[in-house]
């Protein structure tokens, strides 16, 4: 694709959009190196594109009520319950939402174990499909994005290397505030680190902060076709979830705890 | 047995992504959900009428489109900007956002909704929803060329009133 003076508004939007191949990416970021203003007016765009996400997303795993069509007759009555792998993805969030939703009001003082778990479930069920945004800040700007999170999570985080089993780090995103049930960690912030292999296939690695304790103990749990691993190590919770077999997530969670293990 | 069309469980996976975008749409959970729960009862009784080699997801829009533009059963408007300043909160992330993230999606919040209804369509179908310039077209039963427009001004003009400073006090002036 050549391009001169003139670069398409109709090419500048689906470079912002992520409609371009990368060789027709290469090309405009060549152009956008000589006309900052052009450069300006893609970046403010983009920023827009991720402000809205930031403020629209989370409504995306708000638990809901709706009545869908039929919903209410008899012989559709068990459909939400029928064959619960074999659903989309979101619907496998709404489920999840449902058990996530109970953690999350959970009275007395223990917010269960499993909560980082079905957290995890329901964070990569929600965001994985998504082609263009997976993820608020890429890994492009790695820097900034653990910077970010450690402040959100008041605890410096790491971004563990997957590179040697073929996944690379995609970019992270902050999540809605984890159920903690008592005062203190009422508001505690859950950060997303998403990875990607060459075929696509993502992971989630969720953590948050979690009261210490001495179980470390690694723990697995499947939904659907995704399955968790997750353990507390020191003051975070870590979930990984994707949707490999459990030896394979064994062997990636076992990676990420040595390397946060050093 | 069902007539042809989608299952309950296809129409259930889209309100997520439903519920958002009328979410940014209209500026208000309310009447958000009440736009998605008539789209949802709408798009289920004319559900033969979608053919199952197309985009459910694109159609579920174009139905929440016409549900939005005829406004039949109730008519609110966009949440007024002196209500979202009030409210001076960013709900969907209370809780979730530093001092000055929440200032940036406050301005968002509130120059989206100074926004003219189309260009707001169009940039949240492709912005936030990332249907396809063509899949924008069908949605609103427009040219692809006006999308294309309706896009450069929505964008342009989100990307002036925030460099205006969209939450800062001059808010007042344009209510």
């Amino acid at each position: 694709m050549t391009m001169r003076k003139g670069l398409s508004e109709e090419v500048l939007h689906a470079y912002v959009d992520g409609g371009l191949s990368s060789d027709e990416r290469g090309a405009v970021e060549a152009h956008l190196a000589l006309h900052p203003e052009t450069a300006a007016r893609a970046r403010a765009w983009a920023s827009q594109n991720e402000a809205l996400h930031r403020l629209f997303d989370p409504v995306l795993t708000e638990p809901h009520s709706f009545k869908v069509g039929g919903a209410r007759r008899a012989s559709n009555a068990p459909f939400f319950w029928r064959n619960v792998a074999g659903l989309a993805a979101t619907l496998v969030a709404g489920v999840a939402i449902g058990f996530f939703a109970h953690d999350y009001w959970m009275p007395d003082g223990t917010a269960p174990r499993a909560s980082i778990a079905r957290q995890a479930l329901l964070a990569h069920a929600a965001y994985v499909p998504e082609v263009r945004h997976p993820v608020e800040v890429t890994a492009r700007e790695e820097q900034h994005l653990l910077a970010w999170l450690s402040k959100r999570l008041d605890a410096p985080l790491k971004a563990p290397s997957l590179v040697q089993s073929g996944y690379q780090l995609l970019g992270g995103r902050l999540l809605p505030a984890s159920g903690g049930s008592t005062a203190s960690d009422q508001a505690s912030p859950v950060a997303l680190l998403m990875y990607e292999n060459a075929q696509g296939k993502r992971l989630s690695l969720v953590v948050r902060r979690e009261v210490p304790n001495n179980d470390t103990a690694f723990r697995f749990a499947q939904e659907g076709r995704n399955a968790v691993f997750y353990w507390v190590d020191g003051p975070f919770g870590y979930a990984l979830v994707g949707d490999v077999g459990k030896d394979e997530l064994a062997t990636l969670a076992r990676l990420v705890y040595q390397q946060l293990n050093p | 047995m069902a007539p042809t069309g989608f299952t309950v469980e296809q129409l259930q996976a889209q309100i997520p992504r439903l519920r958002r975008y009328a979410r940014a749409l209209t500026g208000s959970r309310e009447a958000a959900d009440d736009l998605v729960q008539d789209a949802l009862e709408r798009a289920w009784t004319k559900r033969t009428l979608w053919r199952p080699d197309s985009n459910l997801r694109a159609w579920l829009f174009a139905v929440m489109h016409n549900v939005f533009v005829n406004g039949v059963k109730r008519a609110r408007p966009m949440a007024s900007l002196d209500a979202l300043n009030e409210e001076g909160s960013i709900e969907p992330v209370a809780g979730n956002a530093s001092a000055e993230t929440d200032a940036i999606l406050r301005d968002m919040r509130v120059a989206l909704a100074q926004l003219p209804v189309e260009q707001r369509q169009v940039v949240l179908l492709v912005g936030l929803e990332q249907l396809t310039y063509a899949e924008a077209a069908e949605v609103l039963e427009v040219p692809i060329g006006t999308v294309m427009s309706r896009l450069s001004r929505g964008r342009d003009r989100l990307r002036q009133i925030l460099d205006e400073g969209a939450g800062g006090p001059g808010l007042r002036r344009v209510k």
